[in-house]
């Protein structure tokens, strides 16, 4: 059963076309790696996704709530798309003025309206489980790279999605960090969570990726099994994003 | 013909030019009949304090030069030599005898109440105004008599810094007597309907004129110049034709005359040790002080909430609400808030009648309101888009994401601005004596008037100031650090 569906996606900003088409689809329990080269557009049909950015074309389902073409969408929209839909930006973007545990339960406490000490306990959990739990009074900018992106990850299991997309979470990590990383979100889809990433490393998606997505000029080129997409690939832009890897 | 004219005004200019300059300093805003600029041609002063001043010009084989000066500072514009001397309704007092040369009188005032014509016979000496509010220009002899009976009959003393606006405001019923020189009264009695002033004077006054302290032999001369012109009937005509020659100059003239001592001045501060002028100032500093810092404090207040508003709306408003609280802002910046406090208090009394002190606060809370709005619209732009997004696709409001993350860290950036600008409001908060409320700077110039000296009232008011000011930077510091520092 598919958890999101796109359709026809297009998005254009001024005269450039980002998003020309793009056609996907992706099932429960599923963890996809999102890859293709910079400016190709994966940030941006995750930020699609979010409701981040408006788009001129196409349609997205997200387990029942549609987004269409054109202005904001409605505000009811929006409040149940929340509620299916989780994000872990690249930056991480976690709360400069409060301590980790706030951060982590803000949007229970403000939106789900949990009572504070229920909303600590299981936030305690999730960073516990993320092994970042020591760091709970720790402000934002005190946190390492790992540590941060570990606790943007709790912040937003926090509020439960059934949808967790994550932008490039793998361009800030050293490989053995890639791998704690790899095995977390392996347990979260494992939990019955599904998983959209965008990344550059065909490492990592052949190693924990369920299924790979290749993206260039706005379109989906080549999807399929990682290990046979990254290993045989077919479309040039699947050859080109792999060349690049290895020259890094 | 051109020619014969040019030629002529080259040679007038150049026999100007060789006569020596006598310059004399007066305030034209006093107007008539001591200065003013002439309706016909404003170029040229008149006014009998201009007539005395060209008599002694002559007098001294001089072409006689007009320094303008605000009238609260020609002592201390003489002392340091803007001009020889300073002579428009100036009063004879024992400061100015003590500090600066002094003249013999050259004319005799008395101090007059002025009501509404409906109050006449109500009020004929200070004690019967008991409770009631009595205006006058502050830094007088009238001044000090109001301050006095403001402890011995209970009376209001509210003190302005020019004589216009005291009859206006009698007129307006802010005020129930004023009490100034007569011949200000008369004239203000033309200027203003409807009012009725008593004829028995409360106190009597001389205006002299003043030079720099040790500028006594000129003194001596300007004053044999003065006691010829006395003899020989110049003043008297001067006096008559200005309209304030009265029965009272007669007997002055021959008092003046007969004396060859400068004639004793008008007592109304009692002559004391300097020390004990100053410890008797410092309670009137003291509850100055506090009017400034509940001023400022709740004048800040004002600014910060309507700023948070004006800035939220610029923000997030639709374009009408930006587009009126942008002419706000930018009409509110662009105007001196003197000329606001001005609107608010004078412009704005045909329609509603603010008290001063309320007026103050008003102008100076909604002049800072543009301001603050300009400091909290710059935070809100400042943090950063992904910030608010985070927050969104958490699932918060709009609203949520202003009051939980974006208000809180644009607060954080503009802590630093705001505390600037709360220390300038403070020293901006003695601007509002042009509205009577008497904050510490008024205070500080009155007193030093008093003394006549501004030393130890300018460290007195000064100290003042960086008291009130110093620990508001503390912390603000202080909270600035515990946001930033680590808490590791």
């Amino acid at each position: 059963m598919s958890i999101l569906s796109i359709t026809n996606l297009r998005l254009r900003r001024g005269d450039r076309e980002i998003l020309r088409g793009v056609n996907a689809s992706v099932a429960a329990g599923e963890l996809v790696a999102l890859m293709g080269l910079s400016g190709g557009g994966k940030t941006t049909v995750l930020r699609c996704v979010a409701a981040l950015e408006t788009f001129e074309d196409g349609a997205i389902d997200v387990g029942g709530v549609v987004l269409r073409p054109g202005p904001q969408p409605p505000r009811a929209t929006i409040r149940e798309l929340r509620t299916r839909v989780g994000m872990v930006f690249q930056l991480h973007y976690l709360f400069e003025h409060l301590s980790v545990l706030d951060n982590v339960t803000l949007a229970p406490t403000q939106v789900a309206h949990l009572p504070r000490a229920e909303a600590e306990q299981r936030a305690l959990e999730l960073l516990e489980t993320l092994g970042v739990a020591h760091r709970r009074n720790a402000l934002p900018r005190e946190l390492s790279g790992g540590e941060a992106q570990r606790v943007a990850i709790a912040r937003a299991m926090a509020m439960e999605p059934p949808l967790l997309l994550m932008d490039e979470p793998t361009a800030s990590l050293d490989p053995a960090r890639r791998g704690e990383l790899g095995e977390t979100l392996v347990q979260l889809t494992g939990a019955g969570r599904t998983l959209v990433v965008t990344t550059h490393d065909d490492d990592f998606a052949r190693d924990f990726a369920t299924r790979v997505v290749i993206l260039a000029e706005g379109e989906v080129v080549e999807e399929g099994d990682p290990r046979q997409v990254l290993t045989n690939p077919q479309h040039e832009a699947t050859k080109r994003l792999l060349q690049s890897a290895r020259v890094r | 013909m051109r020619r014969i004219a040019l030629l002529a005004i080259l040679l007038a200019s150049a026999a100007n030019a060789q006569q020596p300059i006598f310059r004399w300093g007066g305030d034209a805003e006093g107007g008539a009949p001591f200065v003013e600029a002439d309706p016909n041609d404003p170029s040229k002063l008149r006014g009998f304090d201009v007539e005395v001043a060209e008599q002694i010009a002559k007098g001294l084989g001089k072409r006689p030069e007009f320094v303008q000066v605000s009238f609260s500072d020609i002592d201390q514009s003489v002392q340091r030599g803007d001009f020889e001397i300073g002579m428009s309704g100036v009063e004879d007092t024992p400061p100015r005898r003590r500090m600066l040369a002094a003249t013999i009188p050259y004319f005799e005032f008395h101090e007059v109440l002025t009501m509404r014509a409906e109050d006449r016979g109500k009020f004929s000496t200070l004690a019967a105004l008991r409770g009631r509010r009595i205006g006058t220009l502050g830094g007088t002899i009238a001044y000090e008599r109001v301050l006095a009976a403001e402890k011995s009959d209970g009376v209001i003393c509210v003190s302005y810094d020019d004589d216009v606006h005291p009859y206006a405001d009698l007129r307006a019923g802010r005020l129930d007597a004023v009490l100034l020189d007569n011949i200000i009264a008369v004239r203000s009695m033309r200027r203003v309907p409807g009012l009725w002033t008593e004829p028995n004077p409360v106190a009597t006054g001389h205006y002299i004129g003043v030079l720099a302290t040790g500028n006594t032999a000129l003194r001596d001369r300007i004053n044999e110049i003065l006691r010829a012109r006395m003899r020989d009937g110049t003043l008297e005509s001067i006096y008559r034709k200005w309209g304030i020659w009265d029965r009272y100059q007669p007997a002055f003239f021959a008092s003046v005359l007969n004396e060859n001592a400068p004639k004793k001045p008008a007592e109304t501060v009692a002559a004391t040790k300097q020390i004990d002028i100053v410890l008797r100032y410092i309670p009137a500093l003291l509850r100055a002080s506090l009017i400034t810092i509940v001023l400022s404090c709740a004048a800040m207040a004002l600014a910060v909430f309507a700023g948070v508003f004006i800035a939220s709306g610029r923000v997030y408003g639709n374009p009408l609400v930006r587009a009126l609280l942008t002419i706000y802002v930018e009409v509110v910046r662009g105007t001196p808030v003197l000329l606001q406090l001005f609107v608010l208090y004078y412009g704005l009394s045909s329609v509603i009648r603010l008290p001063a002190f309320i007026a103050a606060l008003l102008g100076l809370g909604l002049n800072y309101a543009a301001y603050e709005s300009e400091i909290y619209r710059g935070a809100l732009e400042a943090v950063p888009r992904g910030q608010l997004e985070a927050a969104r696709t958490l699932g918060l409001t709009e609203s949520q994401v202003l009051r939980l993350v974006r208000g809180p860290q644009a607060f954080r950036i503009a802590l630093a601005p705001m505390t600037n600008d709360f220390v300038a409001l403070l020293k901006d908060s003695s601007l509002v004596s042009v509205i009577t409320v008497i904050e510490l700077t008024k205070q500080t110039s009155i007193f030093a008037a008093n003394i006549g000296s501004w030393v130890i009232p300018g460290i007195l008011c000064a100290a003042l100031y960086l008291v009130l000011s110093l620990p508001l930077s503390r912390l603000a510091g202080r909270l600035e650090d515990r946001w930033r520092a680590a808490t590791e």
